[in-house]
């Protein structure tokens, strides 16, 4: 079977499964069955036809199972934040949309994607702008403490979801062109192997950004996705675990310096350590999350029957569950089994992006690929293993189940790429097998 | 660069595993216990929209119902409590934000109707909402108003009245009691007033010197392990001189040699003094175990609810290994703390024969539809003393009621058998630290002849003896009891 007919054949179940959830949650709420479930179930199927078709003609070639297990991902989501409020759904099905929009733009005018090397540096100084944005006076937004968002006008965004695509494109292209020097040039000090001091200046550079998020846009979570992609692109380029072994240190160091004398930092790492010290306020979130996974069990309470407010009033029980908590709602309703089946998505989606940059042929595409999965990834840790009290909790979104525009939007570009990395290193793959079978047939 | 690459993965792959290791810790293995945590209160919200059951008493008088409010999807229940604060104790309270507390809590199973896995996912089949059992308890709701309404004339105490033949809680009054309807607006309040703990029922959480009723316990033990028979005689000076202390009778009076029957009836600290040492501390251990000292009470109120009694240094029970000074224990002096519903279990266990049954508050649990899904099926404690002890005290306490210390407990056409005791608490902070404060005490039962009600009464910080303030609420008790059947 070709890669495009896998893709639709793996569509269908997502479809019914959405239809499923749908008709669940409607069962739930009016105690009768509804045709609108058939009807969303329709719609979603459609637009990822649509999608479909639109690979099957751009990029014949590419991954076949990454777009149906994103599918998966965004049915998780749709029905979860249907189940919390109908409006909030309605949103994020535009959001999906215009995700797709996006994605399509993005393979559409990028299929030469190696012109992003030219502008690398152009790229850097936006995304770390986009970075600053929040704290520019007039359209930062504070949230929860962090400035986390941008507002002009009528649209919102964070743009650290953009900010996180730009620094991994960067990161590829600088690593791809001194990987050479910063192996070569390397030295022993005192049995540590060092990089060339020439080379440690972006470095820098990188653990400034991410030390700078950390204190004044005060957001833990976006700091440590970012600088862990940074160690992950920096191993996979030079082999060195060494330079991973300092980049960490350095971080440390730095977090636990900030950790002592930022009070917002320090604060969470308070509540990470001790929770019960206040448990109606500080650590209210992170103990509601750790109790309605509690109340979930092995096969949790069903759609719709999880509280999330205190009945009565609009106070709520799971904070943020449309957002930073939603992993512990799935843990509620669909128990651990709906959990692990969430975790093993985006271990698969995991596994097929590092494949793409197995398969790549050139350096640019392989650390692309391999940045791109890996800050994808690393998201998904952070935030579920914010909300497991793994480490501490920050608002970063669960990519493509969250609530939020910006999240969905970035994670359909960050797509494109690797499904545009994917396309080329497959028909090179398959082209060189061809020839190569033609060579034996010469001979 | 492969390489790292798939080691990448591999980082990947361990660090997702460590979510689904956490995600499992708190979803399942830590489940349990998260859900006791007070910081969660998901369990009990859950419960709020479950019809919780009603609690009722014998007679069918409402203690405890919910009422619904909001509808749909922010349909809950709150509880109400008809009777206010004379059901304080023992029911408790149970609200969302509050929590809960004595009889709400130990039976909320029942209450909310957590019978079985089966059952709720029938019902759940059949589209219908979990609803609760309704509770109805043994309480005596004109006794219970009669017991609450002498311990506010008398001061604070409680009272404690079982059915000897089975264990059946007939009333349990506290003073000061609290009103379960201002939890929600007072529990603060409530748990700051150190002075009053009105939230503390006294009647099971109260450790008091339990004063010369304890002689009946020594009384007992003498008997049973034939230290003594109801004939042996004991000399009992006006004084003795135990352990470098002078123990002495009331008036320093000189009795000579007599029986348990006059020792009892006028509570000759001497006499026992001198019965508690030669029971030695093994066998009058012994004798405290078996009638329920030194354990957790095995009544239905939460095990955190109900003191033990026994000998305590500094909170913690003394083992029988502990040196102690017997003769005082043997007058209930010492450091006995003991609680007024133990002093009811002792006189319960005289009254029924020797024989000690469980005591229990519920009767009987009636499922939505009106049938009565499980009932009390009386059990034995234990077998404090033999049928022929029992009989041979019942005679001597009868002596204390009749000629005694005890006559203010007399019942007009009924025989009742008793004991009084007054237990001096001088410099108690809380009685105010004055040198003249007595811990009052009365138990016993009637008919003396046919036991139907056995009663401990107990005030705290009086001046008076337990005889002329401890007595009389016994007797209104009893009667109102017995005048009921």
């Amino acid at each position: 079977m070709s890669a495009r007919n896998r893709e639709l054949t793996a569509l269908i179940p997502v479809a019914a499964l959405l239809t499923a959830g749908f008709a669940a949650v409607f069962a739930q709420e009016n105690a009768s069955l509804d045709d609108a479930s058939l009807v969303y179930g329709a719609y979603f199927f459609a637009i990822c036809l649509a999608t479909h078709f639109y690979l099957r003609v751009r990029l014949p070639d590419a991954d076949p199972y990454l777009f149906p297990l994103v599918a998966l991902l965004m049915t998780f989501g749709l029905v979860m934040v249907y189940r919390i409020d109908a409006d909030l759904a309605r949103d994020q099905a535009n959001w999906f949309v215009l995700g797709l929009i996006l994605f399509a733009l993005t393979i559409q005018f990028l299929r030469e994607y190696d012109v992003l090397e030219r502008y690398r540096y152009t790229i850097a100084v936006v995304g770390l702008l986009l970075l600053l944005a929040p704290r520019l006076p007039g359209i930062g937004e504070q949230v929860n403490g962090a400035y986390l968002g941008v507002k002009i006008g009528p649209l919102a965004f964070q743009p650290a979801e953009f900010s996180k695509i730009c620094l991994v494109v960067f990161l590829a292209s600088y690593l791809r062109e001194h990987r050479e020097v910063l192996i070569v040039g390397a030295r022993r000090v005192l049995g540590v192997t060092l990089p060339p001091l020439k080379h440690f200046g972006p470095m820098l550079v990188v653990w400034g950004a991410s030390m700078f998020m950390l204190v004044f846009i005060r957001d833990l979570g976006s700091s440590l996705m970012f600088f862990a992609a940074f160690l992950a692109l920096l191993y996979v380029a030079t082999g060195r675990f060494s330079f991973v072994a300092i980049g960490m240190a350095m971080f440390l160091v730095g977090a636990w310096f900030f950790a002592s004398t930022v009070p917002h930092v320090h604060e969470r790492v308070e509540i990470w350590l001790d929770p019960y010290a206040n448990p109606q306020g500080s650590g209210y979130q992170i103990l509601q999350s750790i109790f309605a996974q509690a109340d979930g069990g092995l096969f949790g309470k069903g759609f719709g029957q999880a509280l999330i407010t205190i009945p009565g009033t609009d106070n709520a029980l799971l904070p943020a569950a449309q957002t930073d908590t939603i992993y512990s709602l799935i843990v509620n309703e669909l128990g651990l089994f709906g959990a692990c089946a969430v975790v093993l998505i985006y271990m698969l989606i995991a596994a097929r992006g590092f494949k793409i940059a197995l398969l790549a042929d050139d350096g640019f595409s392989k650390l692309l690929a391999t940045g791109l999965t890996a800050v994808f990834a690393i998201q998904a840790f952070v935030i579920i293993g914010g909300v497991t009290r793994v480490i501490p909790l920050t608002g970063v979104t669960l990519p493509f189940i969250s609530y939020g525009g910006s999240s969905i939007v970035a994670n359909f570009v960050l797509l494109a790429l690797l499904l545009l990395i994917s396309d080329r290193a497959r028909r090179e793959s398959r082209a060189a097998e061809r020839s190569g079978a033609l060579a034996l047939e010469g001979r | 660069m492969n390489r790292q690459i798939v080691k990448l993965f591999g980082l990947v792959v361990v660090l997702f595993a460590v979510l689904i290791g956490f995600t499992s810790y708190w979803s399942v293995f830590d489940a349990e216990a998260l859900k006791e945590e007070d910081a969660n209160k998901r369990p009990l919200l859950e419960q709020q929209q479950i019809k919780r059951g009603r609690i009722l008493a014998a007679d069918g008088t409402v203690l405890a119902r919910s009422v619904p409010k909001g509808s749909g999807d922010s349909l809950r229940y709150v509880r109400r409590y008809p009777e206010g604060s004379l059901y304080g104790h023992p029911i408790g309270y149970s609200f969302v934000q509050e929590g809960d507390s004595e009889f709400e809590q130990f039976h909320n199973d029942e209450l909310v109707g957590n019978d079985s896995e089966f059952t709720s996912i029938l019902d759940e089949l059949r589209g219908r909402r979990q609803e609760g059992n309704d509770v109805v308890t043994n309480l005596d709701a004109e006794a219970q108003a009669i017991a609450l309404e002498d311990l506010r004339e008398a001061g604070f105490g409680a009272v404690v009245a079982i059915e000897p033949q089975s264990g059946r809680v007939r009333v349990m009054a506290s003073n000061p009691p609290f009103d379960p309807n201002r939890i929600p607006y007072d529990l603060t309040e409530l748990n700051e007033n150190e002075l009053e703990t009105p939230l503390v029922n006294r009647a099971t959480q109260g450790q008091y010197p339990p004063g010369s009723t304890f002689k009946v316990v020594t009384a007992a033990a003498g008997l049973d392990s034939d230290t003594i028979t109801p004939e042996t005689a004991i000399d009992a000076p006006g004084s003795l001189d135990v352990q470098g202390q002078e123990l002495h009778n009331d008036f320093d009076e000189d009795f000579g040699p007599i029986t348990l029957d006059t020792a009892l009836t006028n509570s000759v600290n001497t006499w026992f003094a001198q019965l508690g040492e030669q029971i030695g501390e093994d066998t009058l251990s012994e004798y405290m175990d078996r009638f329920g000292f030194n354990s957790t009470p095995a009544i239905d109120l939460p095990s955190d609810q109900v003191e033990t009694s026994g000998l305590f240094e500094g909170g913690e029970l003394l083992g029988p290994n502990d040196p102690v000074d017997l003769a005082r224990v043997a007058i209930g002096q010492e450091r006995l703390a003991v609680t007024p519903l133990q002093m009811a279990e002792v006189a319960a266990a005289v009254a029924n024969g020797g024989k000690l049954m469980k005591p229990q508050i519920w009767s009987r649990v009636i499922d939505p539809d009106g049938r009565v899904t499980k009932r009390l099926d009386p059990s034995e404690y234990s077998q404090p003393i033999s049928e022929e002890t029992a009989a041979e005290l019942n005679t001597a306490m009868q002596g204390v009621v009749s000629e005694g210390t005890g006559t203010n407990a007399r019942i007009e056409g009924v025989a009742v058998a008793g004991k009084t005791g007054t237990a001096e608490t001088p410099y108690n902070e809380s009685c105010g630290g004055g040198t003249d404060e007595n811990q009052a005490w009365f138990i016993g039962f009637a008919p003396a002849d046919d036991p139907q009600i056995a009663i401990a009464a107990t005030v705290e910080c009086t001046t008076e003896f337990g005889g002329d303030i401890a007595a009389p609420i016994f007797r209104d008790v009893a009667e109102s009891i017995l005048n009921g059947e």
